[in-house]
């Protein structure tokens, strides 16, 4: 990852798990990543694979969940894992605010936005009632909400859609917070909407060297808004680079996989997207070896054995994949696929074994 | 609805016969002037109605068989709600729905049932449209038994074995319950159910939205296997534009009511003419960390109130080319020289929609 300075959060080896009727869920099985002031970081992956859950450890949101926690996350030197609630509770919503996919389910329905960005702005700071009302109006200004003063005294309901997103991350960015966390903000979005919400976050990231942590499956928005991006899978992080090396010369045939199998507004009709097949897997009893493996068009025998480790590419030392296939087939096959090879065909052109069924 | 107080007759499309419209111009359905207002009513007793939601106000198209269909626009441009009074799921407050040849707009009972079977749909949501207490078995045979067909139990499950195949799904599995299969095997089942009564007209209504990416590719790829396979005719609505991109041979764009532009998928997006089309074009996300940074212009506002809509062109609150005249005249759906038909009164240049970050084709 692009290195400057100090990271403002490190998370090392970050496990989750929780305990439920059928078993110990692995949600976040050893996790690693890193994010720096002023930049963003894209988390991407399909439901299930531990990006939520990730976040939401960090805040410490899934301690009362019973969840076993194992690992590390620094923020600004204090260790998130061990900090106890109250000092979490000082650094929750002030240092760190996270804003959630669904905005109406967020907002209180009975109470005015501006109590609930007044009460935001109380948690944290010792000011008066007149004083974080003039606050509120001044963060929904901030977010591009037209005529604040009268809106402010308004119900949720009264908000369309995108502007109750903006509700939200103008109470996140109530108290000047140094990392945003931004779980699948868009999704339940309009395009145009959309086209807005993301606008609007890097505008104010711009202004206020806020680090965004942002969470998608949507391969679109982490290219336009991440500088790095870390794909997930099953628990694990399998792949993390640039956002420009992501998507340039992607390592991990779970990327490719991803990548291949959205339409895009430029591509030809008449190409078949290629789909990943199967399902994700149980994160209860998880596939031996590589998680990926019986997913995987590529995969060798060995491969539900041996379960690969996050190592850096040869010749892009912040480029990591987790992936058993060498660094040659690798390329071979990626690209293959960018010539429109199916993955049998790259498999076949690439002279690799075909993958046992 | 009551045949009296209707304001258009069955026979007032162009004074055709239903044998007319069937056979010649391979037009499945026929959509004229259709509008729906959903009234806006006062009090709890006696209900006074003081204004109506206006959700679809006179659309007109047609879908060839065949052919695919799509519908897009933001929430509460009327998509969804065209798609149900093109199914009878909803009964249109005036305008005429004509399919295969016969003006459905007021068929009822027994005639209704006939028509509808004819059409199916696959709804978003895979978890809340199946019956959580049924095996998936009796869910796929359900329009068999409402339609009394196949009564003999052997030949039905063998028939419903077969769809379970077509969709991609094991047969197998006939006697599980939907808890037991994942967010896109659900919806592999919702299209077997659609499919069973080999209907000609399938309306898929944001059939992947609800899923994940990977599995997104896999539902596409069946429902555009299937229409090439069993010549269907789709209407599939959906707000991705590049999903919309992939499945459809022909897009209506829809905003506040009115479709405000039409044409062919190759067309309308190489050179789309309507603002709010190039709006829309222009806030997907390009997978493209190479253009990150880009200046694009952002659509601003909200949609407006469809109680209360902008006069003249709707699209006139929020077009940056907006000028006197859209404020009072509403444009006209019509040929624009470049393949669509848009309703605009000063339509899109080539040079303005490179200002806007589109890309087009000649």
């Amino acid at each position: 990852m692009s290195a400057v300075g100090e990271p403002l959060l490190r998370v090392e080896d970050l496990r989750v798990e929780f305990p439920s009727e059928d078993g110990i869920v692995h949600a976040v099985d050893g996790i690693t990543y890193q994010v720096f002031p002023g930049k963003t970081l894209g988390i991407v992956g399909e439901s299930g694979s531990g990006k939520t859950v990730s976040s939401l450890t960090t805040l410490g949101l899934t301690r009362r969940q019973g969840a076993k926690v194992s690992g590390r996350i620094l923020f600004e030197g204090r260790d998130l894992v061990t900090l106890p609630e109250d000092q979490l509770r000082s650094i929750r919503g002030n240092d760190i605010a996270m804003i959630f996919q669904d905005p109406l389910s967020s907002l209180h329905p009975l109470y005015k936005v501006g109590k609930q960005l007044v009460e935001a702005v109380l948690a944290h700071k010792d000011v008066s009632k007149a004083a974080a009302r003039e606050r509120a109006v001044e963060l929904l200004g901030l977010v591009g909400i037209p005529d604040p003063a009268r809106r402010v005294d308004q119900f949720p309901h009264e908000f369309s859609g995108g502007m109750r997103q903006r509700v939200m991350i103008a109470m996140a960015l109530a108290n000047d917070p140094k990392l945003l966390i931004a779980d699948e903000p868009t999704t339940a979005l309009d395009v145009t909407v959309q086209a807005q919400i993301l606008a609007l976050m890097e505008r104010l990231q711009r202004e206020l060297n806020m680090a965004i942590v942002i969470i998608t499956h949507d391969l679109g928005v982490v290219a336009e808004m991440a500088d790095d991006i870390a794909v997930m899978y099953a628990g694990r992080i399998v792949e993390t680079a640039s956002a420009r090396q992501v998507f340039a010369a992607p390592e991990h045939p779970y990327t490719w996989g991803l990548l291949k199998s959205i339409p895009r507004l430029d591509g030809s009709r008449d190409e078949d997207l290629v789909p990943i097949p199967g399902t994700p897997p149980s994160l209860i009893r998880p596939p031996s070896g590589c998680h990926f493996h019986p997913r995987c068009p590529y995969s060798q025998p060995d491969h539900a054995r041996i379960d690969p480790l996050l190592e850096p590419v040869a010749g892009e030392p912040d480029h990591h994949v987790a992936c058993l296939l060498s660094s040659e087939d690798r390329r071979r096959l990626w690209a293959e696929l960018q010539r429109g090879l199916k993955p049998d065909e790259a498999l076949a052109a690439a002279g690799l074994p075909e993958a046992p069924a | 609805m009551s045949e009296a107080g209707t304001p258009e007759a069955p026979s007032g499309l162009a004074g055709s016969t239903p044998q007319e419209t069937g056979a010649g111009d391979g037009a499945l359905v026929k959509v004229r002037d259709l509008v729906k207002h959903f009234p806006i009513t006062r009090g709890i007793i006696f209900q006074r109605k003081v204004g109506a939601v206006r959700a679809v106000d006179g659309v007109s198209f047609e879908i060839k068989r065949g052919e695919t269909l799509g519908l897009v626009g933001e929430t509460g441009c009327g998509k969804s709600t065209t798609a149900r009074l093109v199914t009878r799921l909803l009964d249109a407050t005036s305008g005429l729905v004509s399919f295969d040849g016969q003006d459905i707009t007021r068929v009822k009972g027994g005639r209704l049932k006939a028509v509808r079977r004819e059409m199916q749909m696959v709804f978003q949501d895979p978890y809340s449209s199946l019956n959580p207490r049924k095996t998936i078995g009796s869910i796929i045979a359900e329009p068999f038994a409402i339609h009394g067909l196949l009564p003999d139990k052997g030949e039905r499950k063998r028939e419903v074995q077969r769809l379970m195949e077509i969709v991609g799904l094991n047969p197998e599995h006939y006697n599980r319950y939907p808890h037991e299969f994942s967010g896109g095997q659900r919806q592999r089942i919702g299209v077997a159910r659609a499919l069973a009564l080999k209907p000609k007209l399938l309306v898929a209504d944001e059939p992947v939205s609800a899923l994940d990416v990977s599995i997104q590719a896999q539902v596409l790829n069946l429902l555009r296997d299937l229409q090439r396979q069993f010549g269907l005719t789709v209407v599939f609505i959906a707000h991705d534009l590049s999903v919309v991109r992939h499945m459809c041979d022909r897009v209506a764009v829809m905003y506040l009511g009115k479709v405000v532009e039409i044409g062919g998928g190759d067309e309308l997006y190489g050179f789309p003419r309507h603002p709010y089309t190039g709006a829309l074009l222009a806030a997907v996300p390009v997978a493209d960390p190479t253009r990150h940074g880009e200046k694009r212009r952002v659509l601003g506002g909200d949609v407006p109130s469809p109680a209360n809509p902008p006069s003249g062109c709707r699209f006139h609150t929020r077009c940056p080319k907006a000028q006197d005249i859209c404020a009072t005249q509403e444009p006209v759906l019509e040929d624009k020289g470049s393949g669509t038909q848009a309703a605009c009164h000063f339509p899109l240049t080539r040079e303005e929609l490179a200002d806007m970050g589109v890309k087009t084709r000649a």
